[in-house]
């Protein structure tokens, strides 16, 4: 600290580029914070790589004999996907609630840069870990036996459906960590919150088998639309299954949409809105 | 040329226990090229101001202007120009402290390469080179508040924030930052400083406004500020408390003003103008009435001093809320007692 370099006019040196640019570049090394923390991180490695190889075969092989659906693998693979993608869109919420404690939140907010660029970068480290999440599950799952009838497309389609849903959802979640500001809370209610909405849906059991208040909640549950469409275009189906009554899983399609509309016209906005006023104590 | 002016800047927050001023009216005004402190206890308002000030927060009342630029308005424009150092170091815990200090050069749009350069520029001038290649998690907290002080300086800023930025300081890297902040000031950087230490703010600044309950109650420089409270004081400690009335007479016979008995009753203090001759003078006549000392010095005055002087009450923690509800008044007439003497 004693050697004091010669300051040049560093500020001068600020490139002025245009606005989407400079949004681009800012939320690239936002991203790129939130890639490192992947490697850094553990407990966030360990729930990347190792959660979806024990969930995929705690399932497939504990519960498969047990079900009374053929190659209980096929059907149950959906469901672990959703799931999993759907609890790694929480590392934003309890990520957004670390950087208030920290306060790095408050260094962001001094700097020129574009307000949501720390929600992008964000959003897409979630998008990061859900991706390696979604190879490792369904490499382990092709071992298990879990195959892909329909086309490449509609497995590409499948993939990107259960990313973009996630990705929408880590918006929301990103929002309540600013608001709670709490990661410990953010970690409980989550697990709470979310244990129970992928389950009491028709992820790893058929909706039809359920007790009549289970099973109109799971009907109209967003995950069970998630998961239908995502075994409809991985050919994941079952003829023998009854129709289903409810509208939402009638059109999945449409109701997964919606949901991904929803999240990302509402929650996008208040997300950055909310962002623009937050401060650490 | 103002360069940091702020106007009437109210900030009310609305807590459990009713609502806090952490602002009440605040006034400020800082000319280019100068360093100004903001002076005051816990909870007096410094951090609120300089939120304010660097666009974390939008003030209740009262507007803030940077270099002619409207802070609420613009705030974008006036994160271009300044550098900030919260009171609390604000690093990513998972990067090096080389990878912090480009993230900040990166996210001020200087560029890949200058960011690059300018991050190991700051690494060692602010001797961080332990630091520059481990995670921060897991370094000393002075180590987090020095690359945190860094990043305040990735673009030589023009106007400079630092709140508190010696806390947590070793002495040694305190001296250094000293030496660091008074080169930059001498390079042109305008600076608001905020500190508990009147000795640092004596140090560091042109100008030193006290502030406390939200508000400006006296400003001046720092020999205006020390010639309202008095210079020295002369400090006797007393081996038996019961001479404590025999003292207490004698050290005002040689004081400015009352003589205080603090500590556990044998402490007993005087302000004194000329300190080296009061001390003789005191110190002869406790030996003449036989008063046996432990302990016996002077000492230059402190915050505490500052605050009894200019409030009547002694600097109040962030626990005793609303302490400087009932001030009003008071403060009001030795900020005019102040500007009279100036
Ligand atoms: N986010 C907040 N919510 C509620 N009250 C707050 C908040 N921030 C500050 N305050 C209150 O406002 C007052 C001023 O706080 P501020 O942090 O500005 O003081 P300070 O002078 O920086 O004190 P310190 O020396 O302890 O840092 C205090 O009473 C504090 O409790
Ligand atoms: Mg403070």
């Amino acid at each position: 600290m004693t050697t004091l370099t010669q300051p040049d006019s560093t500020s001068a040196l600020a490139s002025t580029g245009s606005s989407l640019g400079q949004f681009v570049s800012d939320g690239w090394i936002a991203t790129r914070r939130n890639l490192v923390k992947i490697k850094r991180v553990p407990e966030i490695l360990v729930f990347t790589i190792l959660q979806p190889i024990m969930f995929v075969l705690l399932f497939s092989q504990v519960y498969g004999g047990a079900m009374a659906i053929d190659n209980y693998t096929l059907f149950l693979m959906a469901g672990i996907f959703a799931q999993t993608v759907i609890f790694g869109s929480t590392f934003s919420g309890a990520a957004m609630a670390q950087d208030l404690k920290d306060g790095i939140i408050d260094r962001f907010r001094t700097l020129p840069m574009s307000p949501a660029a720390v929600l992008v970068g964000r959003t897409n480290g979630d998008l990061a870990i859900n991706s390696i999440s979604m190879l490792i599950m369904m490499a382990t799952g092709w071992a298990v036996g879990w195959r892909v009838t329909t086309s490449f497309w509609g497995f590409l389609g499948g993939v990107a459906m259960l990313l973009l849903f996630s990705y929408s959802f880590s918006w929301v979640m990103a929002l309540l960590g600013m608001s709670v500001r709490s990661p410990e809370i953010i970690n409980n209610a989550s697990f709470m919150i979310l244990f129970p909405l992928t389950f009491i849906s028709n992820a790893f059991v058929p909706i039809h088998t359920m007790p009549d208040i289970l099973r109109v909640i799971a009907e109209w549950n967003p995950v069970s639309a998630l998961v239908a469409s995502a075994r409809q275009l991985f050919g994941n189906t079952y003829a023998e299954f009854p129709e289903p009554t409810a509208w939402t899983l009638q059109h999945p399609f449409v109701t997964v949409f919606i949901g991904i509309a929803v999240m990302l016209l509402v929650f996008v906005p208040l997300a950055i809105r909310k962002f623009e006023s937050i401060s650490s104590r | 040329m103002t360069i940091i002016e702020a106007r009437g800047l109210t900030k009310i927050y609305k807590t459990k226990t009713g609502a806090v001023h952490a602002l009440d009216g605040l006034d400020l005004s800082v000319p280019r090229g100068t360093v100004k402190s903001l002076l005051g206890p816990n909870g007096a308002g410094k951090t609120t101001a300089v939120k304010v000030l660097t666009t974390l927060i939008k003030p209740d009342r009262g507007t803030a202007h940077i270099d002619g630029i409207d802070v609420a308005a613009a705030p974008k424009e006036v994160r271009r120009i300044i550098g900030v150092a919260g009171q609390y170091a604000a690093v990513d815990e998972n990067l090096t402290g080389f990878e912090n200090l480009e993230m900040v050069g990166r996210l001020y749009h200087l560029g890949a390469k200058t960011a690059r350069r300018r991050a190991q520029e700051l690494i060692d001038q602010f001797e961080l080179t332990e630091a520059g290649n481990r995670p921060v998690k897991g370094f000393s907290g002075g180590m987090r508040r020095r690359i945190d002080l860094a990043g305040a300086l990735v673009i030589n800023p023009k106007i400079l924030f630092l709140d508190e930025p010696t806390t947590g300081l070793d002495p040694r890297s305190r001296l250094a930052l000293w030496g660091v902040i008074k080169n930059l000031v001498a390079e042109g950087t305008t600076l608001l400083l905020t500190t508990q230490y009147l000795e640092e703010a004596d140090q560091l600044s042109d100008d030193i406004a006290v502030i406390d309950g939200g508000r400006v109650i006296a400003e001046g420089t720092a020999d205006e500020l020390k010639a309202q409270i008095g210079g020295h004081r002369v400090v006797v400690t007393l081996v038996d408390e019961a001479d404590a009335g025999t003292a207490v007479g004698i050290l005002a016979r040689h004081g400015e003003g009352e003589a205080q008995v603090s500590g556990d009753g044998r402490v007993v203090e005087v302000p004194v103008t000329d300190g080296p001759r009061a001390l003789q003078y005191v110190l002869a006549d406790l030996g003449e009435a036989k008063i046996q000392l432990h302990d016996a010095g002077m000492r230059r005055p402190t915050l505490d001093d500052v605050f009894l002087k200019l409030t009547g009450r002694k600097a109040e923690s962030d626990d005793d809320d609303d302490g400087g509800a009932g001030t009003g008044t008071g403060s009001q007439r030795v900020k005019t007692e102040l500007e009279n003497a100036k």
